[in-house]
């Protein structure tokens, strides 16, 4: 069972997510709608999961961030979800600078409304992976001037799909090849990439966090 | 700005009342005098002869006037000729003169209505623009406004220097006429005088010919004293800009658009606080339901129709929202949003920021409009490959300048882009320049006044 302290201000959707998660065998330890409630219930809990709004009281800017960030310097390897309205890459840079680097996730907001894939995505990074929000990879990708603009087309798809986490069982499944040729197309943006091969096996999402602790949007 | 060429200032009342002018439109009709001396073809156009009756219309004014003036002018110089020799003016004569000038003070604002509104009419001559007419404001209101007294002031003018001036152009050109008809007129008996006696025709005809050769001379002075008369009539005749009203309208317009981005603000929270998260929590709701329906039931497809809805409604109102005021600038501020923008820009934009303290809200919205829109035309029409974005703060002005590498020759004139830039820019007092010369690079740069 993975512990979840939630913080999310808007009453109703607080409780979806509650009734999401305790659904999908999650057990939330502490529900709450603020920042400063979100570090003392994180600190009280320990959990296993924080899953956390950005925009919250009392400052009703980035407050959720930060905290999550504050735990996670506390925590290195506490893993964090948190969602955003929009696409901010400032935003998904600070929390992949934040701790290790790894375990963490940056959603939209709208993903929760996918339900199966969203809770996937909660267990992922809960179990040590990492995810970014498709748009915000998608608009990374979009920047001819930035390092992966040596990537073709497929492997800019690969690495898209590697930044949300998956394997590369899911990718290939996803891109209808082979799972070696997926496993090629990694080898490939790796090198392009130039990261140096090493036993990490999220070596694969470095290849996204490189580019992004390298164009720090904040 | 950078004194760069092919630069567009859209400065002052040009770019407050955004009329973005691009100067050099001199394929035009001179619509004035004064424009029209600058053309090469002055003197084969109707001007010259627009200007002749101008200048011919106004003796008659202008001599009834100064006769008037001389009633009091002619023993004021009297008086003061007698005390310069240590005479003292009679009693008689001081009174006179007290009485006198009383009484053309007085009367004064009643003759310089109707003179106005002759000198308003004859203005046509010279000039196409129109002059609005005056009203008669009532006799109490004539004596109080500052408009009576310019055209009192303009009274004297035309009464007291104006017929001087056609003295000396008249003397001038009567020399001119003397020097040629001198061969014709000059003998050692009655020499002809210019500034020495011409005693015969040989020696007269040196002078002849310079005086045919300074005849397009005459033409064009005389273009000039009634450019020069049209402009001061133009002037002192204009109906006064009501200053004072301005300045309220452009206050209120501040204050409009002020009231106006508040309203923005409170829009976007109440959606970004209210409604948005309500219709996720619905989204997320219909998305756990759907979980429970089996795939053959009845409720199935609607509650996966209602489910999709739901979701591109998030997404419509995400970017309503992002639209009403970009969520970037509350969260981030300036710099940070500004960065956001770069990020997602198609081509590379450096960002270089250096804001302290904070700014008005309305000066950030309207800078990063601007920076939005700048990075948006380079992107489109500039065929650059990188830009370059400062931020920064001078005197009490935010100062955004967004250069790019790009080919050049934006001209404000084609295209609604600038224009559209100009009139926010132009709403908070700010002003927006432009260097754009053919070859590049391109500088937008714009200044917005941070007093709250």
């Amino acid at each position: 069972m993975t512990r979840v302290v939630l913080a999310e201000d808007e009453v109703l959707l607080r409780e979806g997510l509650v009734a999401l998660l305790t659904r999908f065998e999650f057990t939330v330890c502490a529900a709450v709608g603020s920042a400063p409630e979100l570090l003392d219930a994180a600190r009280a809990h320990e959990p296993d999961l924080v899953l956390t709004d950005i925009r919250m009281p009392p400052g009703r800017h980035d407050d959720g961030l930060r905290a999550a960030v504050a735990l996670r310097a506390g925590r290195q390897h506490l893993p964090v979800v948190v969602l955003s309205q929009y696409v901010q890459t400032g935003y998904a840079a600070a929390l992949l600078d934040s701790g290790d680097g790894q375990r963490v996730g940056y959603l939209l907001k709208d993903r929760v409304a996918e339900v199966t894939e969203f809770v996937d995505t909660l267990r992922r990074v809960a179990a040590g992976g990492t995810a970014i929000d498709p748009d915000v990879v998608r608009q990374l990708l979009h920047r001819p001037r930035d390092p992966l603009g040596a990537l073709s087309a497929r492997e800019r798809e690969v690495l898209a799909l590697l930044a949300e986490g998956r394997s590369n069982v899911s990718i290939a499944g996803r891109l209808h090849v082979s799972e070696a040729a997926v496993g090629k197309h990694v080898g490939n943006i790796l090198l392009k990439l130039d990261l140096p091969p090493s036993d990490d096996t999220n070596r694969r999402v470095l290849a996204v966090l490189t580019y992004l602790r390298r164009n720090p949007a904040g | 700005m950078l004194g760069l060429p092919g630069k567009v200032d859209l400065d002052g009342w040009e770019a407050r009342s955004c009329a973005i002018s691009v100067s050099g439109m001199t394929s035009e009709l001179p619509s004035r005098l004064v424009a029209a001396l600058r053309r090469r073809d002055w003197l084969i156009s109707a001007w010259p002869w627009r200007a002749l009756a101008y200048l011919i219309s106004t003796v008659p004014l202008a001599g009834l006037l100064a006769v008037g003036l001389l009633v009091i002018g002619a023993p004021l110089l009297a008086a003061a000729n007698g005390l310069q020799q240590g005479r003292p003016p009679s009693v008689a004569l001081l009174l006179f003169l007290a009485v006198g000038s009383l009484t053309l003070l007085a009367l004064a604002p009643m003759v310089s209505y109707p003179v106005a509104v002759v000198e308003r009419w004859r203005l046509g001559l010279v000039d196409n623009r129109p002059l609005p007419a005056s009203q008669w404001p009532g006799l109490l209101a004539r004596y109080r406004s500052a408009a009576t007294w310019r055209e009192v002031a303009y009274l004297f003018w035309l009464g007291g220097f104006v017929p001087v001036a056609y003295w000396v152009f008249l003397l001038l050109v009567l020399l001119d006429l003397g020097m040629i008809t001198s061969p014709w007129l000059a003998d050692a008996a009655e020499p002809v005088v210019v500034w020495r006696p011409i005693e015969s025709t040989g020696e007269a005809i040196p002078y002849a010919i310079v005086a045919v050769l300074l005849l397009p001379v005459f033409f064009y002075a005389a273009g000039l004293l009634a450019a020069a008369q049209a402009v001061v009539a133009r002037w002192a005749l204009a109906s006064p800009v009501d200053t004072a009203a301005l300045r309220e309208v452009a206050r209120s317009r501040t204050r409009l658009v002020g009231a106006y981005e508040a309203e923005r603000r409170r829009i976007e929270r109440d959606l970004h606080d209210g409604a948005q998260p309500r219709l996720t929590s619905l989204s997320l709701q219909l998305g756990l339901a759907r979980l429970d329906v089996p795939e053959d039931s009845p409720a199935a497809r609607p509650l996966a129709v209602a489910h999709d809805q739901a979701r591109g409604l998030m997404a419509m109102l995400r970017q309503l929202v992002h639209g009403i005021r970009p969520q970037s600038l509350t969260d981030l501020g300036l710099a940070g949003a500004v960065r956001e923008l770069a990020d997602a820009a198609t081509i590379g934009v450096t960002v270089h920021a250096d804001l302290d303290g904070e700014l008005p809200e309305i000066v950030e919205t309207t800078a990063y409009f601007v920076v939005s829109e700048a990075l948006g035309n380079v992107a489109r029409h500039a065929g650059a490959t990188h830009a370059e974005v400062r931020l920064g703060r001078a005197g009490g002005d935010l100062v955004v300048e967004v250069t790019d590498d790009g080919r050049g020759g934006a001209d404000p004139a084609r295209g609604t882009g600038l224009t559209g830039l100009a009139d926010r820019v132009a709403a908070v007092d700010g002003r927006l320049l432009l260097s754009s010369p053919p070859g590049g690079p391109t500088v937008v740069r714009v200044e917005l006044p941070c007093r709250r």
